[in-house]
């Protein structure tokens, strides 16, 4: 299906950091820093935190992005073969061979993460400011998100798998305690434990693949395995390259480790905008383009990757359509578009920059609907069934503005930014195999389908609030992030202009080969705006033209059963790993309690049962005790005389 | 020679039937008193034949354990006396099962 990409993979060869780079440390520092005042500060500062932390939890990821932005503007300053620059912190560890280093690798790739985490992670920052306004835990929860948000940062900036892993592993950490962040209700401690638990079967590739990068390569830094990476056997790069997807699985969310997402909703609508746009399951993507050099000489794991992500696409887009509560539509759709970009980085080098492309766009859209939606839930009293809004572009115009934008965004309304990432992927899919191509153009389809279905019982349609309910638009320190989210949702397609994002991420991922799609782009950009106007005509029809009721529906087809179950991956779960385990753990059980024990217990009941007769012999007679001492006397001298005289 | 054994071994089985048979503690003590001067009786005697001093050095030390068991034996035999009104060794069987 695929041959070996052409050439060489790109090589890392940073250049030490001096001037301003030398700043690079504090973009991680920054928001650590904001976690350790709000979550270790809080008791001492006796209640000042709880009152006015939130203001710290804003202010340093800020700082961040500034810091970030200038970082960026220096890295456009310098020509394009010199965008690589490391930075060495301090020797991590050092054991006999073995050097871990603390150091950081800033590049094309990672500036635009940086641009992206920082810049996204403080609007939704700002925007908690008034969503978590009546919060008694606001400062525990600012806290976490600055932790979130170090956390990221350290994996995307890391320069060698090990830190790529202890970022991974401070963002699963952190989404459990956000996810479960309102951990009185039994459904968000679950969740949270629940993403938790998925995530650590996606560790278990990461480990397995940095135990590997050190038994093949003696070491993780990107640069050492990309100088090298030619000199290893095809076979071990698709270890590689499998072990990196598990790890993607988890953590982007992707079948057959996708169920977290949905539940992962428990949480706070911010949390859920921080772990969709911003960080989280955008990691998966970033490992995969990053290890663009194992990738390379990987075909089937590449292939692989490409099946995960056309399955998962599909997958999302078909649960968005039968969810009534709106954030897990939206989650389906982010597991949907997150599967868009694992496609576009399945492809190899001529999809990374679209994957990286799309996932920035995302990330606006994504953010500018989810705290979108979080401003339609604090309207509605917090609640989060579609069949109980309607009409509400009336009583929430800004919010209704802004989310259109990420709507049209996300359908691929011509000249938005989804427009052009989108059709970029469906076009490289398309030019790989038409097969996986068709696939992409039917769920563009399905997108337009469900987003339009959640447009429209949300701000179109009729009324069909509860009584009491009276929506109103939110404060401005909520609408602000939004209007600023809404306008990247609709320029984030000038990146591509002249093609920057490709010659930019060039030095990272390689040249991107000049392929041309079996038929011309122009009239694939036609066929998908046409197959998404069908979507968005059926959602009109049903959702629009007919009226909702408050009730969902229950004598449906199977298919919309099948969705509303999130097309039984629970019940998969269930049947192919709970179910054997708790067997596995019951049999064990058994044995440990009918095996084990039985040994143990029985030879104890032996010593007992023996005592109980032998002790009979002792009567408390001095006398029996003397004949048997007799007894005992004679029966040696008989021994020694029957000895002697034989 | 041989009297001197023949006389060793009665004393010795008066002694064992003695410790076996009665059940005042007193007594059973004077028993083993007998036995053990029996056992002394004939370690001088083999001394004697043999012509060395092994034998009546180890009869020495037989004595002074005795002694010691005497004060030891007898206090004791006075303390259950005391608190049981009866020497007999049958009756203190408390210590059993």
């Amino acid at each position: 299906m695929f041959v070996l990409a052409e050439g060489a993979a790109p090589l890392v060869h940073p250049s030490s950091a001096d001037g301003v780079f030398s700043l690079l440390w504090l973009v991680i520092a920054l928001p650590l820093l904001g976690a350790v005042i709000l979550l270790v500060g809080g008791p001492l500062a006796k209640g000042r935190l709880d009152r006015h932390g939130h203001l710290i939890g804003v202010a340093l990821p800020v700082l961040s992005f500034v810091v970030s932005l200038v970082l960026f503007i220096a890295l456009l300053g310098r020509s394009s073969d010199d965008r690589q620059v490391g930075q060495h912190l301090y020797t991590w560890f050092e054991a006999g061979g073995l050097k871990v280093g603390a150091d950081l690798l800033y590049d094309p790739l990672s500036a635009l993460f940086l641009l992206l985490i920082t810049g996204v992670g403080s609007l939704i920052h700002i925007y908690s400011v008034g969503y978590m306004e009546h919060d008694p835990r606001r400062r525990r929860f600012f806290g976490y998100l600055n932790l979130f948000v170090a956390a990221m940062l350290t994996l995307v900036l890391a320069a060698n798998y090990l830190g790529v892993f202890l970022g991974w592993e401070g963002v699963g950490l952190a989404s459990y305690l956000l996810i479960g962040f309102w951990q009185y209700k039994h459904s968000a401690a679950a969740a949270a434990k629940k993403a938790f638990i998925l995530n650590r079967v996606g560790d278990i590739g990461l480990s397995l693949g940095v135990g590997l990068f050190f038994v093949t390569f003696g070491t993780t830094d990107f640069t050492t395995i990309s100088a090298n990476a030619d000199r290893v056997s095809e076979g071990t790069m698709t270890a590689l390259g499998l072990l990196l997807l598990l790890a993607a699985c988890g953590k982007s969310a992707q079948v057959p480790l996708q169920s977290w997402l949905l539940d992962a909703m428990e949480g706070p609508t911010p949390v859920s905008a921080l772990i969709h746009a911003a960080t989280m399951v955008t990691a998966g993507v970033y490992l995969i383009v990053r290890s663009n050099f194992v990738f390379d000489y990987a075909p089937h794991a590449r292939t692989a990757v490409v099946v995960v992500a056309t399955v998962t696409l599909l997958w999302g887009a078909i649960i968005g359509c039968a969810k009534d509560d709106i954030k897990k539509v939206l989650a389906g759709s982010t597991m949907s578009q997150i599967g868009y970009m694992m496609l576009a980085a399945g492809i190899g080098p001529a999809g990374y920059p679209f994957a990286i492309f799309h996932l920035l766009n995302h990330g606006f859209f994504k953010a500018d609907m989810f705290l979108g939606a979080g401003s339609v839930m604090h309207a509605m009293d917090d609640d989060v069934d579609m069949r109980h809004y309607g009409l509400l572009r009336k009583a929430m115009p800004i919010t209704f503005v802004t989310f259109s934008m990420g709507y049209l965004a996300i359908i691929g309304f011509p000249g938005f930014s989804g427009f052009w990432s989108k059709d970029k992927i469906i076009e490289a899919a398309l030019t790989q195999n038409w097969f996986v191509g068709v696939l992409a153009m039917i769920g563009a389809g399905i997108t337009g389908f469900y987003m339009s279905r959640l447009m429209f019982m949300t701000f179109f349609s009729k009324k069909r609030w509860a009584d009491g309910v009276h929506p109103h638009e939110s404060p401005a320190v909520m609408t602000i992030p939004l209007i600023v989210l809404g306008a990247l949702s609709v320029l984030g397609g000038l990146m591509l202009a002249g093609d920057w994002i490709v010659d930019f991420l060039d030095p990272v991922v390689g040249t991107t080969p000049e392929e041309s799609p079996p038929i011309p782009a122009l009239a694939i950009s036609v066929i998908v705006v046409l197959i998404v106007a069908v979507g968005v005509a059926v959602a009109w029809y049903f959702f629009q033209r007919q009226d909702v009721p408050r009730e969902a529906p229950y004598d449906v087809s199977f298919a919309t059963r099948a969705a509303r179950a999130e097309l039984y991956g629970n019940e998969i779960n269930d049947v192919l790993a709970v179910q054997p385990g708790g067997q596995l753990v019951h049999g064990l059980t058994l044995f440990d309690r009918h095996g084990v024990d039985a040994v143990v217990e029985g030879t104890a009941l032996g010593a007992v049962g023996t005592g109980s007769v032998v002790r009979l012999a002792q009567t408390g007679y001095v006398r029996s005790y003397a004949l048997s001492l007799l007894a005992g006397a004679v029966l040696v001298v008989v021994a020694l005389l029957a000895v002697n005289l034989a | 020679m041989t009297p001197y054994v023949v006389l060793s071994s009665i004393l010795f089985t008066i002694g064992c039937v003695g410790v076996l048979t009665r059940r005042n503690a007193i007594v059973v003590f004077m028993c083993v008193e007998l036995m053990l001067n029996a056992s002394n009786l004939a370690l001088v005697a083999f001394s004697k034949q043999h012509g060395d001093l092994e034998g009546q050095i180890t009869a020495f030390f037989v004595m002074v354990v005795a002694a010691a068991e005497v004060v030891v034996g007898l206090a004791i035999i006075m303390t259950i006396f005391r608190t049981r009104r009866s020497a007999s060794v049958d009756d203190a069987s408390l210590l059993k099962y």
